[in-house]
């Protein structure tokens, strides 16, 4: 076991540090920054309301109703020449807000600007299909039925696209259960042989290479090390290795040559 | 070997070979296995290029063919799916008697670093496995030489394949 010696330079840290951590965002800026994208808000909003535009990282972004995505597409595709949807899909936000989002990203081939519309439906909320306008949006809706559940109307061919016919559950939802999902544990030996043959066939052996930190008796627990076949206690406090100096040179800390220039 | 027994195997000049109708049988086999067209993700790439003229396989009597009729291996080359293991398994059951898979790679083997729900977890679920072989993706080489362990496993087995006791699920 390697000597301990505290770490935490209490000398070095600030003395008032951030009480409530507020995640950091990508600035945003007005939509009349840039003037095509105040032109493709103004033509939008003129058939459907605009519920929040911004311009984030040189793209825009619209939110608006649901109801609302085939008319403002329409106007996108016959008014501001924005002749592809590049992608299409959605994000589950039902832990948080009870909600998904969808979002359409569009792209204008001739001023080589993108434009992403968002909107936000309950989790049994359907949605309307924008086939009709964009042919791409086949797969990619279906995709994302398959995917989130999310039900999209008047699809030409809703129907699973990646998971079998019939899968159970919808994978990119937060709430699909990586591990102890009988459906997708037995789901091979079920279809091919009968769920009489799980007992011949066993369980699957998943994660054979699984890291536990209070294993002492393997070499994965970086900065948990104890003596050789110790248990290690279960409120076990982490150090970090002490790495050779001659080996391995931090560059960015204790560099005398760079205090002297500066 | 006593003194008074007639070596007939090594006598000068007699066009005579002695063997066992097992043996006989099974270095037939063991020198033309055909294994099948079927190829699931990047070690499929590994296996072309086996069987192309740089690893050249055609030299051990193993020349692809593209229909499990006329197959003898199956090499499950890459991650399978738990969607496409149905279709592997009737792969496999279309193949005619006897027949010997070889598991490549590391997904086949034990669903490598696909610890998922939709990724079976070693193929070996779903198909008798004769031979496991190791790397991701293994090399020419290695293919090469999971094909001739598999020549002298099939030398050492009997030639009726009632009597070998492998399991078969179905």
């Amino acid at each position: 076991m390697r000597k301990y010696t505290p770490k935490d330079n209490v000398q070095g840290k600030a003395k008032y540090t951030d009480r409530f951590w507020v995640a950091p965002r990508v600035p945003r800026e007005d939509v009349e920054s840039d003037p095509h994208f105040s032109a493709v808000c103004k033509a939008v909003g003129e058939q459907v309301e605009i519920l929040d535009a911004y311009v984030e990282l040189g793209q825009l972004v619209v939110h608006i109703a649901p109801e609302d995505n085939i008319a403002a597409l329409t106007v996108l595709k016959e008014n501001c020449s924005y002749a592809m949807c590049s992608e299409m899909s959605a994000i589950d936000y039902l832990a948080q807000d009870g909600e998904f989002e969808v979002f359409y990203q569009m792209l204008n081939l001739k001023k080589a600007k993108r434009t992403r519309i968002l909107t936000r439906i309950k989790e049994d909320q359907a949605i309307e299909s924008i086939v009709p306008l964009y042919a791409m949006a086949n797969f990619a809706e279906r995709e994302m039925y398959d995917m989130f559940g999310i039900v999209v109307n008047n699809h030409p061919y809703l129907k699973r696209v990646i998971m079998p016919d019939d899968w159970v559950g919808h994978p990119l939802r937060k709430t699909y259960p990586l591990q102890g999902d009988e459906h997708a544990a037995w789901y091979e030996v079920d279809k091919i042989f009968g769920k009489e043959y799980r007992d011949v066939i066993g369980p699957e052996n998943r994660d054979p290479g699984r890291i536990d930190r209070y294993d002492s008796k393997r070499f994965s627990r970086v900065g948990y090390e104890v003596p050789f076949g110790a248990e290690e206690p279960e409120a076990a406090e982490k150090h970090d290795p002490e790495y050779s100096k001659q080996l391995l040179v931090d560059y960015t800390t204790g560099s005398e040559v760079l205090d002297e220039r500066r | 070997m006593a003194q008074h027994q007639v070596n007939y195997a090594s006598t000068g000049g007699l066009p005579v070979a002695l063997t066992t109708v097992d043996k006989l049988l099974n270095w037939g086999r063991a020198n033309s296995l055909w294994p099948m067209t079927y190829g699931l993700a990047c070690c499929a790439i590994e296996m072309m290029a086996t069987g192309a003229s740089r690893f050249d396989f055609d030299r051990m009597g193993v020349i692809f063919r593209a229909s499990p009729r006329q197959s003898d291996v199956m090499i499950l080359a890459g991650t399978l799916s738990k969607k496409h293991a149905e279709f592997a398994r009737r792969l496999y059951d279309q193949m005619p008697e006897p027949k010997w898979v070889i598991s490549m790679g590391s997904c086949a083997n034990t669903g490598g670093m696909f610890n998922t729900y939709a990724t079976v977890q070693g193929v070996d679920r779903i198909v008798p496995v004769d031979i496991y072989l190791p790397g991701c993706a293994p090399r020419p080489e290695t293919l090469q030489y999971a094909m001739m362990m598999l020549q002298k496993k099939i030398n050492r087995e009997s030639a009726n394949m009632k009597k070998n006791t492998k399991q078969r699920f179905v």
